[in-house]
């Protein structure tokens, strides 16, 4: 379910790294607890992020959810077909629904810090008994 | 009590249910020395009819059987007793926001129906279901402004009205903006080289209102350009809204803070108006206030909800546009049966006759000895004339014959004392304004009017 | 229970109405106007060409009777207070008097202009002067402004005070805003428009603040606590006046939001509770009518200390027996509307007071008597998560019936199909799936039995035909909308065919 060359955040985003191309979105977990997404903001390309830092949000009819950026870097592409089909975070979080792509500044110490897929695996289904 | 639904045995019966002895256990939370052991004093209680007596007498001390040549953003307009008599429907009247569809469509309708209205009077992509008026609609603009331009500098044009600058002011206080001032230029219109010279990479938007203070129509297309060419937004403010039946509409400006008052509303000593805020579709996630948008249902049936509120403080809380909730509802729908009922053809004829009103008017008030216009470019239903003699004493003099005389400016702007502005609608009537004309010519003559000065006379004629 | 069973409502034909743009047609008017008894004018002559338009494009053309029929017919499709209950928690749903729309628009005050001479406007000033009287009576305050368009323009209005007087007497504004948990948005959107930063105070498990954490939390930073008593839960906040006196000895006010308000008014006064400044909602408490959204107003009421920072124009006496508005004032945050209050609302306002006088107690006794009779009922039906004594609202919870998949929006949109309005649903925030009610005064004992067996019939169907419940309603005109289409691409105006 979740790919393995991904890394995970707490708050549920995803980033996979290309060299220091880093491509970033929210995960399966995320969508599914957000409901139907109908907005999604995103930054601008040459905007600047820091790890940690909200760099969006994401929007179902009844809420907002901010987006975290795992890494910090330099916003390079951002994903315009989502302005004409938010809906498809819900069908392709890990895929065609990615949000931004950044070319990262310091990715090999801030990736230190992210879970891999088996952790985050876990880490959902201790959120989901949380919550039960 | 009439308006209370129940006898002392249902009372009884209810708190024998709880198991309460009193209604006073009910309130045992209060700490005892907070709960009252008096009455309070209010006065009441009061028959119906006592009530209605109460509020004849205080309808008669003040200003039945006065004229009234009175605009300055509150217009007397013709209503139609139709609008009340549908206003009052209850399930208008005593209906909640509609955030449950299913059983609010007629009021989501006619939101949807008032927003396009809105939209097309002021040539704008989208509009929303109301603000509370229109001074606070241009401080809502400025702040979307600031959120959309992620720049702090406001400039406003001197020739706004002195209330919505002051409300302004009040909303920026401690929104990190800075409201500036440009000029107007002596044909009344704002001063647009002098906004050339102001705006620059800091202004966010900047603030022109027409008709303006002063009565006069305003270019928003050159406005528009001076602000675009910068990177500043233009918020136009429309406060007579009535001109908009035949004045070209501001398209050009990126967002239009609009007091609709005049169409259907009767002045009622200062509110409740209906402000409302329009713009271009790419900006309609930065504006506040509540929108319906149309959809379907589960079975395909055409319905309309409330939509887009995640820009709202009940679900974006200290991030939202606005902290706006209750808004001035059943005042739009007062505008929008209105706006039906005149339809377009009424709305135009509307703005012709307070054209023609105002031009008679002019001409009546510029041929008694002693009075100029003052600006040269054309109005709509608002002038301002220049006295000889202080307003004040003259509108004294004015009260005695039952008249209520234009505003004097002087408070407002020190450039301009013995200046006061003229309103005419299409409800002045011909001989009021005659027997204004009359009425100032001998008042003018009994205070031996002084012929203005050879510098006075020569600045006027410059200014044709 | 079937719809036969279902005693309160039954279906009815309804009729029918396309947009009023759908009905247009060239050359139809709904209004005259009279004939010009000045010369017509030219309007490209008066304006130049350039400023004329041709004509406001799309604008309807329609008939009188299609105009009546075009707006009867939607309003019918409303569900509205003369029609039944809404037990909407914090929003006070009472009957709205008609004695007050016929004072609000008699001549003499439907029509005055706010700039006429104030000798022409005593009318209008004694009664803004009588509504100030008896609401300060009300709420235990020292002066009042009634300038406020509504409860979340009075909050900003409040907060902006409260940065004026702290800059005043200490020359230091602060920096933050305690707001609890449960707080309604409004609170936290109006502290971020004046500058403070919020933090949050949770509640503890009686539902009320946490008085501790206050303690912990209530540094020199902190300007002032929001809190809205009885809170939104409906529990009378007990140690409010503890929290002032806290709150007075590190030098912060106290701000009381005053939308529930119609659990207090003639038992106890905010004023006595230590509160600093308030604001209260006419359409709530003061049975002004909602009108599908609004317009409301929010007058703040203040202790003596804080006067000089009220909004201009502040009513003064000008001689005996006359009044005027004063704007000379130094240390006023300044005007929060054009052409002072919502005046036509504060009317309404003074006609409901005038009807009661002392005797509005009896109305906010009766208010908490029916909050209590329901809850009572509804026990050993839904989920409480609070045990706290309720006032005029109780809020349970859509544990029980979460279980089979229901939630308080299903059991919301099944309560219509029994012929009354939702109550409040999630909300406030700090209870999962929340239902809150408050059947105001307003509300008979035969009503109140009505919709407590309509909220026993529902739970009841949640356990044995969850489905029905889910897929609710059942007998409305259009059944749930697709608010997600709504909101993903928002056609937010009619156009014409292209």
């Amino acid at each position: 379910m979740y790919p393995s060359e991904f890394r995970y955040t707490k708050e549920h985003e995803w980033v996979k790294l290309d060299g220091d191309l880093a491509t970033i979105g929210i995960t399966d977990y995320a969508q599914h607890e957000l409901g139907d997404v109908v907005y999604v903001e995103l930054p601008s390309t040459g905007a600047k992020l820091e790890a940690g830092k909200a760099l969006g949000a994401v929007e179902s009819v009844k809420s907002v959810s901010e987006i975290f950026s795992p890494l910090s870097g330099e916003v390079t592409e951002v994903n315009s077909a989502l302005g004409d089909h938010p809906e498809k975070v819900n069908e392709d979080p890990h895929g065609a629904a990615w949000l931004v792509r950044v070319r990262a500044s310091n990715a090999a110490a801030e990736l230190d810090g992210l879970m891999d897929a088996a952790a985050y695996e876990a880490y959902v289904a201790e959120q989901k008994e949380a919550s039960a | 009590m009439r308006y209370l639904p129940k006898g002392d045995a249902e009372r009884r019966a209810m708190l024998d249910a709880i198991g309460a002895k009193s209604v006073e256990e009910l309130f045992g939370s209060i700490p005892a020395k907070f709960r009252l052991a008096e009455p309070l004093p209010v006065p009441g209680p009061l028959a119906e009819s006592e009530i209605v007596d109460y509020f004849r007498r205080r309808a008669g001390e003040n200003s039945l059987g006065y004229a009234s040549f009175l605009g300055a953003g509150v217009y007397r307009h013709l209503r139609s007793v139709v609008t009340d008599a549908l206003l009052q429907r209850g399930e208008f009247l005593t209906s909640y926001t509609p955030y449950q569809a299913e059983i609010s469509q007629g009021t989501l309708q006619w939101i949807f129906e008032f927003q396009t209205l809105v939209g097309q009077l002021t040539g704008q992509e989208v509009a929303n279901a109301s603000m509370y008026d229109g001074s606070t609609a241009l401080a809502e603009a400025a702040l979307m402004a600031e959120r959309l331009t992620r720049r702090r500098r406001v400039l406003a044009a001197r020739s706004l009205h002195p209330e919505y600058r002051q409300v302004l002011e009040t909303y920026a206080q401690h929104a990190g903006l800075e409201i500036e001032s440009f000029g107007y230029e002596v044909s009344g219109r704002a001063d647009l080289d002098a906004l050339r010279a102001a705006v620059d990479e800091r202004t966010a938007a900047v603030v022109i209102q027409s008709p303006n203070f002063f009565g006069v129509l305003e270019e928003i297309p050159a406005a528009a350009e001076i602000a675009h060419a910068a990177g500043a937004l233009l918020v136009a403010t429309v406060a007579e809204a009535a001109s908009l039946g035949i004045a070209r509409p501001p398209a050009e400006a990126d967002i239009v803070a609009m007091e609709g008052q005049s169409y259907g509303l009767p002045p009622s000593y200062g509110g409740p108006f209906a402000g409302v805020l329009a713009t271009r579709e790419k900006f309609v996630r930065q504006m506040p206030g509540r929108l319906a948008g149309e959809t379907r249902d589960t079975q395909g049936r055409r319905g309309f909800c409330l939509t887009l509120a995640t820009r709202e403080q009940h679900i974006r809380r200290e991030k939202a546009t606005s902290n706006i909730c209750t808004n001035q509802a059943l005042c739009a729908l007062a505008m929008t049966i209105h706006l039906c009922l005149l339809g377009r053809q009424g709305v135009r004829e509307l703005a012709e006759q307070n054209l023609a009103k105002a031009r008679y008017a002019r001409e009546k008030l510029e041929a008694v000895p002693g009075v100029e216009r003052v600006f040269a470019a054309p109005v709509f239903n608002e002038f301002v004339i220049r006295l000889p003699r202080s307003v004040r004493m003259v509108n004294a003099a004015l009260l005695k014959e039952k008249i209520i005389g234009p505003l004097a400016l002087g408070p407002f702007y020190p450039e301009l004392t013995k200046c006061a502005l003229v309103c005419v609608t299409e409800v002045t009537g011909r001989e009021e304004i005659e027997r204004l004309a009359d009425s100032l010519a001998r008042i003018l003559d009994a205070q031996g009017a002084a012929k203005p000065d050879a510098a006075l006379r020569g600045a006027a004629e410059r200014s044709r | 229970m079937s719809d036969d069973q279902i005693r309160k409502a039954r279906r009815h034909v309804s009729q029918s109405e396309d947009l009023i743009f759908e009905r247009s047609g060239v050359g139809k008017r709904g209004m005259e106007l009279p004939a010009l008894d000045v010369p017509a004018i030219d309007p490209r002559a008066e304006l130049g060409a350039g400023m004329v338009r041709d004509g406001v494009k799309g604008f309807p053309e329609v008939s009188e009777i299609e105009v009546v029929r075009h707006f009867t017919r939607l309003s019918t499709w409303n569900y509205a207070i003369d029609l039944g209950m809404y037990p909407l928690g914090s929003c006070t749903m009472k009957y709205n008097p008609r004695v007050n729309e016929f004072v609000a628009r008699l001549d003499g005050l439907a029509n005055e202009h706010p700039y006429q001479p104030s000798e022409l406007s005593q009318g209008c000033l004694a009664i803004l002067r009588d509504l100030e009287k008896a609401l300060l009576a009300i709420t235990g305050m020292d002066a009042i402004t009634l300038e406020p368009a509504a409860g979340a323009q009075g909050e900003l209005t409040g907060l902006l005070i409260i940065h004026a007087y702290l800059k005043d007497t200490q020359g230091n504004p602060r920096k933050k805003v305690l707001i609890p948990d449960s707080a309604h948005g409004t609170n936290p959107a109006s502290v971020s428009l004046t500058g403070y930063q919020m933090e949050n105070i949770r509640s503890g498990p009686s539902g009320q603040i946490d008085f501790g954490e206050l303690d912990r939390l209530v540094t020199g930073d902190v300007a002032a606590l929001m809190l809205t008593n009885p809170n939104t839960l409906g529990v009378f906040e007990e140690r409010m006046a503890d929290a002032a006196r806290l709150l007075h000895e590190r030098g912060a006010l106290l701000y009381m939001d005053g939308a529930n308000m119609n659990a207090l008014a003639g038992v106890a006064r905010p004023g006595d509770l230590g509160v600093d400044l308030m604001h209260l909602n006419l359409h709530k408490t003061f049975s002004t009518p909602h009108g599908g959204g609004g317009p409301g107003a929010g007058p703040v009421a203040v202790k003596e200390a804080l006067r000089p920072f009220l909004p201009v124009p502040v009513l003064v006496d000008d001689g005996p027996g006359r009044l005027k508005l004063d704007d000379q004032r130094p240390k006023s945050v300044g005007r929060v509307k054009a052409f002072g209050g919502n005046f036509g609302v504060l009317v309404r306002a003074l006609a409901y007071i005038l009807a009661y006088g002392p005797g509005i107690r009896q109305a906010t006794e009766d208010a908490v008597l029916n909050a209590n009779y329901i809850r009572k009922h509804l026990e050993e039906f839904y989920e409480l998560p609070y045990s706290s004594a309720s006032m005029h609202e109780v809020v349970f919870s859509d544990a029980r019936q979460k279980k089979n998949g229901v939630t308080t929006i299903d059991i919301a949109k099944r309560l219509i199909d029994y012929g009354f309005h939702p109550y409040t649903t999630a909300f406030p925030l700090i209870v999962a799936g929340a239902l809150m009610i408050e059947p105001t005064e307003s509300e008979s004992k035969q009503e109140c039995d009505l919709f407590i067996d309509a909220m026993r019939a529902i739970a009841g169907e949640a356990a044995e035909d969850p489905n029905l419940v889910k897929t609710a309603p059942h007998s409305t005109r259009v059944g749930r909308l697709d608010e997600v289409a709504a909101a993903r691409k928002p056609v937010l105006c009619w156009k014409p065919e292209a």
